[in-house]
């Protein structure tokens, strides 16, 4: 193949996924949900250099979030916690499931 | 007491107690010494544990524990941080004998593995769309990309892919003895394993050597879906920067 036409098929292939990428969903709208995620599954963004994604110790911790689609945060089932106290996914930190300091 | 003594009984059950290894009232003390040996083994098998749950539900829960007792006692921690801890545990399944018969075993390992190096890497921010478009009227055959940092590609001759899909919550085992290599991208917060199609995993690995997308084509070979992997680039916000 001649540089050419490799610079032809490279770009024939990006406009095709250009098109393809346009033509779905817009990419979702998401929200960050507190006291949903599994021990050591919470998401993070800390900024360049540092993660804290990963680092809940307890399972629904209530101070981790992770990210959901827009709209589910709150209304997510979740286990009920000791002595069947009720839980619920929030979009601000929670009191409960906190790690023993 | 001297470290280096102290460090190897951790890792040797028939170790006899560290000298020097006292309860308060100056007496050995082997029984303190033998709990805080087993939480040792015990903490790092919960690590893998969690690093490696499709491994695990592969050999079984008690396989895997005896396993891992073996594994960490020949490879501590090299590092104070666990959450990369397991290296080299796919080069270790690889030579370990009682599962030689699983051949697939350490490339499944070397996927999850990979999952858990995306999860923690750097986060950046994708090229524009706009970026995109202007690329199309450059001398494309000639440039580099620059790829995130959470990207990672594994090459596999065994159906990895598909083993693990079948290992998530809902997976149905649909497997075909075929290779697959994954790409994994991480366009938010949470890495997923993509199955590349035939070249994808050569194109990548060009781009990731530095070479421009001219010569990665030509490494791909035809035919190739570029298309296809492209795409898969462009909606993980995999491509982050190009450069001459």
């Amino acid at each position: 193949m001649t540089y050419q036409s490799k610079s032809l098929v490279i770009a024939g292939a990006l406009a095709t996924a250009l098109s393809g990428i346009a033509g779905m969903a817009h990419a979702q709208e998401n929200e960050k949900c507190f006291g949903v995620a599994l021990a050591g599954q919470n998401d993070c963004a800390a900024g360049e250099g540092t993660t804290c994604a990963g680092t809940s110790k307890v399972d629904y911790q209530g101070n981790a979030w992770k990210l959901v689609p827009a709209g589910t945060c709150e209304t997510m089932e979740l286990p009920a916690g000791m002595e069947g106290m009720e839980r619920k996914g929030s979009l601000t930190a929670l009191e409960r499931d906190l790690p023993k300091a | 007491m001297n470290q280096t003594l102290f460090a190897q009984a951790l890792l040797n059950p028939d170790a006899p107690l560290p000298p020097g290894l006292v309860d308060p009232e100056g007496r050995p003390a082997p029984k303190r010494f033998s709990v805080y040996r087993n939480t040792v083994a015990s903490s790092l098998t919960r690590v893998l544990e969690a690093g490696f749950p499709t491994v695990r539900a592969l050999v079984g829960d008690q396989f895997f524990a005896a396993m891992a007792l073996i594994f960490l006692r020949s490879h501590p921690p090299r590092s104070r941080m666990l959450m990369l801890y397991g290296q080299e545990f796919p080069a270790f399944l690889a030579g370990f004998p009682p599962v030689a018969h699983l051949g697939y075993l350490a490339d499944v390992a070397r996927l999850e593995l990979a999952l858990r190096e995306s999860y923690h890497a750097a986060d950046s921010a994708p090229l524009p769309e706009a970026e995109f478009q202007r690329l199309l009227g450059a001398d494309i055959a000639g440039l580099r990309l620059i790829l995130a940092p959470a990207l990672r590609l594994v090459r596999s001759a065994w159906p990895v892919v598909s083993i693990w899909e079948a290992h998530q919550p809902g997976g149905v085992p649909h497997l075909r003895a075929a290779a697959e290599a994954a790409l994994i991208l991480r366009p938010e917060f949470d890495p997923h394993p993509h199955r590349l199609p035939a070249g994808g995993a050569e194109f990548i690995s060009g781009l990731l050597a530095g070479q421009t997308l001219g010569e990665s084509l030509e490494l791909a070979g035809a035919p190739t879906d570029l298309a296809a992997v492209l795409g898969l680039l462009i909606s993980g916000r995999a491509i982050i920067g190009v450069s001459e």
